[in-house]
């Protein structure tokens, strides 16, 4: 066991596929000489220089394109994405290319790329650096949705999302990355599509992504303090979605709250809901609740992002609402 | 140029350096939070550009937007206001630093996207073109832009079109931690231009006459129908990306050269104005304090202006819609 940042886990997984493997390069803005915005590649391009570690001008379609071309062509792309909301300006490289290769030309290509980017607000950054879209990509068919909530997790979900053989988009909480926690020595994967219980309950079932789970495992908290035993379950990877794990502990509780950042309207959350609605209907005792951010954009000033994002204390009140 | 007109640049100039270095301070002390990116050092070229335009001209600005807009003649109480997140500001605390905006005085909004400002200002330019208004639009964006797919197109179809766009190009030598020697493929952002057969100027951007003059040849040339034009500014930001960051990847004396009386924008045009047009020291000791004044005054009504309520994050996602709040 050794305590890292959850920056740092992403980092040493990345620099273990860099080691192994000399297809694996690092391509963004900043990334290189300085190390990223977020610090999540510092000392790589000491280590393996600029060839490997690219600093690139300001043209995420250049990011996420050249990647792809690269990807298909016998490199293994790490891409970073400084912000989510940037990535909107790679979407036609994203969604219609990268995604598409594999299916619209028969089965031929393989595009073993992965896009990193920062995700969530938080920080006062205001609504085009503080968005959560990752059911946006979960849309698209071709694409796997990477989204850790831990620093273990986020080390073996890189290290399998490096090896996977498709385009994989990887969700970084913007606080998570200051956050520490021990992680297992060694560089063993964690299969992409297995949920983790993060707090065993019986009461009810909390499903939640990223940072939002560090704030539900905050709620269960208080909750138990008034009796009520809510489990945690990480999904972790958005796509494939870990059904078995959620329906088992659901069967368990008959009660779910699922709680993310996103903006509710078209979220995530509200897939997740529809397939427990779908398959699990009976097994509830109650009905679905999902906590979010409100539907509008990310307000600057901090009462007012504290207001939209969603909080402790909304989780609390929502799992409440069903007993 | 009279006197007076001499002088307003000067006081803009002025302007803009005071506000940035109050809103440093008030960064340091937390008071100001977000992203804040400072305009210091730059501040010839939004005012040599903005004392041509009228009123109702466009701008469009960019992450690094305080000086396009205090030179377009923003307020700088609701500026502070805005900065430090209060209701009176001119997002009403929705959108900070980066997202200054103010329909009135044509300025179309600093911008948290890089790049995202080049495609309006053309579609700015088509509306003026449509309406027969006779305004024209600015568009100011870094060095760095200058590698977005966006500015490709926008400035192929503002030629193509005959767009009353004026491209600003404000070239600090960086964007972010990449010098520019790295992202660009050619010396000059002026080249790309070229390839839009669109006239263009590379010109010292810490020179504001220079600014001024270049900057009146190219509006007017939009103005009378002829279409966009490209000036490369040649400028240097003298505090980090943003506040407060490490600024690792620049040599010192680099910073230190650019920040000499021989480069400052100000101190060139102050000594400038002193010794050809009988300005005196105590006419410049006047400007500068009633800047301090007004600036002090745009600090203490930020401070005492009240924080938004929270029902107000739900209302102008729509024009006709309020979102819900939570229970
Ligand atoms: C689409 C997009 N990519 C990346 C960023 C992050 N970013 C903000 S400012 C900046 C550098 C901009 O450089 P330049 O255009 O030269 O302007 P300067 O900061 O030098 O004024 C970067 C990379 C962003 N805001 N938007
Ligand atoms: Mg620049």
């Amino acid at each position: 066991m050794r305590n890292v940042f959850f920056s740092e886990a992403i980092r040493d997984a990345i620099r273990n596929e860099m080691l192994n493997d000399p297809r694996v390069f690092c391509i963004g803005e900043d990334i290189g000489r300085v190390g990223g915005s977020f610090g999540v590649t510092a000392g790589l391009y000491k280590e393996f220089g600029e060839e490997r570690v690219r600093d690139t001008p300001i043209s995420e379609q250049a990011i996420v394109g050249l990647s792809a071309g690269a990807a298909l062509t016998g490199m293994i792309p790490v891409a970073e994405i400084m912000y989510n909301d940037f990535m909107l300006c790679a979407a036609d490289q994203i969604i219609n290319q990268a995604a598409k290769f594999r299916y619209m030309y028969g089965g031929g290509m393989k595009v073993p790329m992965v896009v990193r980017m920062a995700v969530g607000g938080g920080l006062q950054c205001a609504a085009q650096h503080s968005q959560s879209l990752e059911a946006f990509l979960v849309h698209i068919p071709g694409l796997k949705v990477v989204y850790p909530s831990t620093p273990a997790d986020a080390l073996g979900l890189m290290i399998s999302s490096i090896r996977d053989e498709n385009p994989v988009m990887f969700f970084e909480h913007q606080l998570l990355y200051q956050v520490s926690d021990n992680v297992p020595d060694g560089f063993e994967p964690i299969p992409l599509g297995i949920a983790d219980v993060k707090k065993e309950g019986s009461d009810i079932t909390i499903v939640a992504t990223g940072l939002c789970v560090k704030k539900s495992l905050d709620a269960a908290e208080l909750l138990a303090k008034e009796g009520i035993n809510a489990e945690v379950v990480d999904p972790r990877t958005l796509y494939p979605l870990d059904k078995e794990t959620i329906y088992r502990s659901l069967a368990k509780t008959r009660k779910v709250v699922i709680v993310t950042e996103e903006v509710k309207r078209g979220a995530w959350s509200a897939e997740m809901a529809s397939n427990i609605a779908e398959d699990m209907f009976e097994s509830l005792d109650k009905k679905i609740v999902r906590v979010g951010a409100l539907n509008t954009p990310v307000p600057f000033t901090v009462s007012l992002e504290e207001y939209v994002l969603p909080q402790v204390n909304n989780i609390v009140d929502a799992v409440k609402s069903v007993f | 140029m009279e006197k007076r007109e001499l002088l307003d640049l000067y006081q803009t100039m002025q302007t803009i350096r005071k506000f940035e270095f109050q809103t440093s301070k008030s960064f340091a002390e937390e008071i100001v939070q977000g992203f804040v990116h400072l305009y210091i050092g730059e501040e010839a070229i939004a005012t040599g550009v903005c004392a041509n335009l009228n009123r109702d001209d466009y701008i469009t600005s960019t992450h690094r937007g305080h000086g396009h807009i205090i030179a377009k003649g923003a307020d700088l109480k609701r500026m502070m206001a805005e900065l430090c997140g209060r209701e009176t500001g001119y997002c009403k605390g929705k959108g900070g630093s980066m997202h200054i905006a103010d329909t009135d005085l044509g300025i179309l909004g600093a911008n948290g996207i890089v790049g995202g400002g080049f495609n309006l200002a053309c579609g700015a330019g088509f509306s003026s073109k449509m309406l027969k208004t006779n305004q024209v639009c600015v568009c100011f964006f870094g060095d760095g832009a200058t590698g977005t797919g966006a500015s490709h197109e926008a400035m192929n179809i503002a030629k193509v079109w005959k767009l009353p766009v004026i491209f600003v190009n404000e070239n600090n030598l960086y964007a972010d931690s990449c010098r520019i020697t790295d992202g660009l493929a050619s010396e000059s952002t002026a080249d790309r231009a070229l390839a839009y057969h669109m006239p263009h100027y590379s010109i010292d951007g810490n020179d504001v006459l220079t600014v001024y003059e270049t900057a009146k040849e190219a509006i007017e040339r939009a103005r009378n129908g002829e279409g966009p034009s490209f000036i490369e500014c040649k400028t240097y930001r003298w505090r980090g990306h943003f506040e407060v960051e490490p600024e690792t990847y620049r040599p010192p004396e680099e910073l230190k050269l650019w920040k000499s009386k021989e480069k400052d924008p100000i101190a060139r045009f102050e000594k400038y104005l002193l010794e050809n047009h009988g300005v005196s020291e105590e006419e410049v000791k006047q400007i500068k304090a009633s800047i301090d004044k007004e600036v002090k005054a745009a600090v203490e009504f930020a401070l005492n202006s009240p924080l938004p309520d929270k029902s107000s994050a739900c209302t102008d996602v729509y024009t006709d819609i309020v979102e819900e709040g939570r229970a």
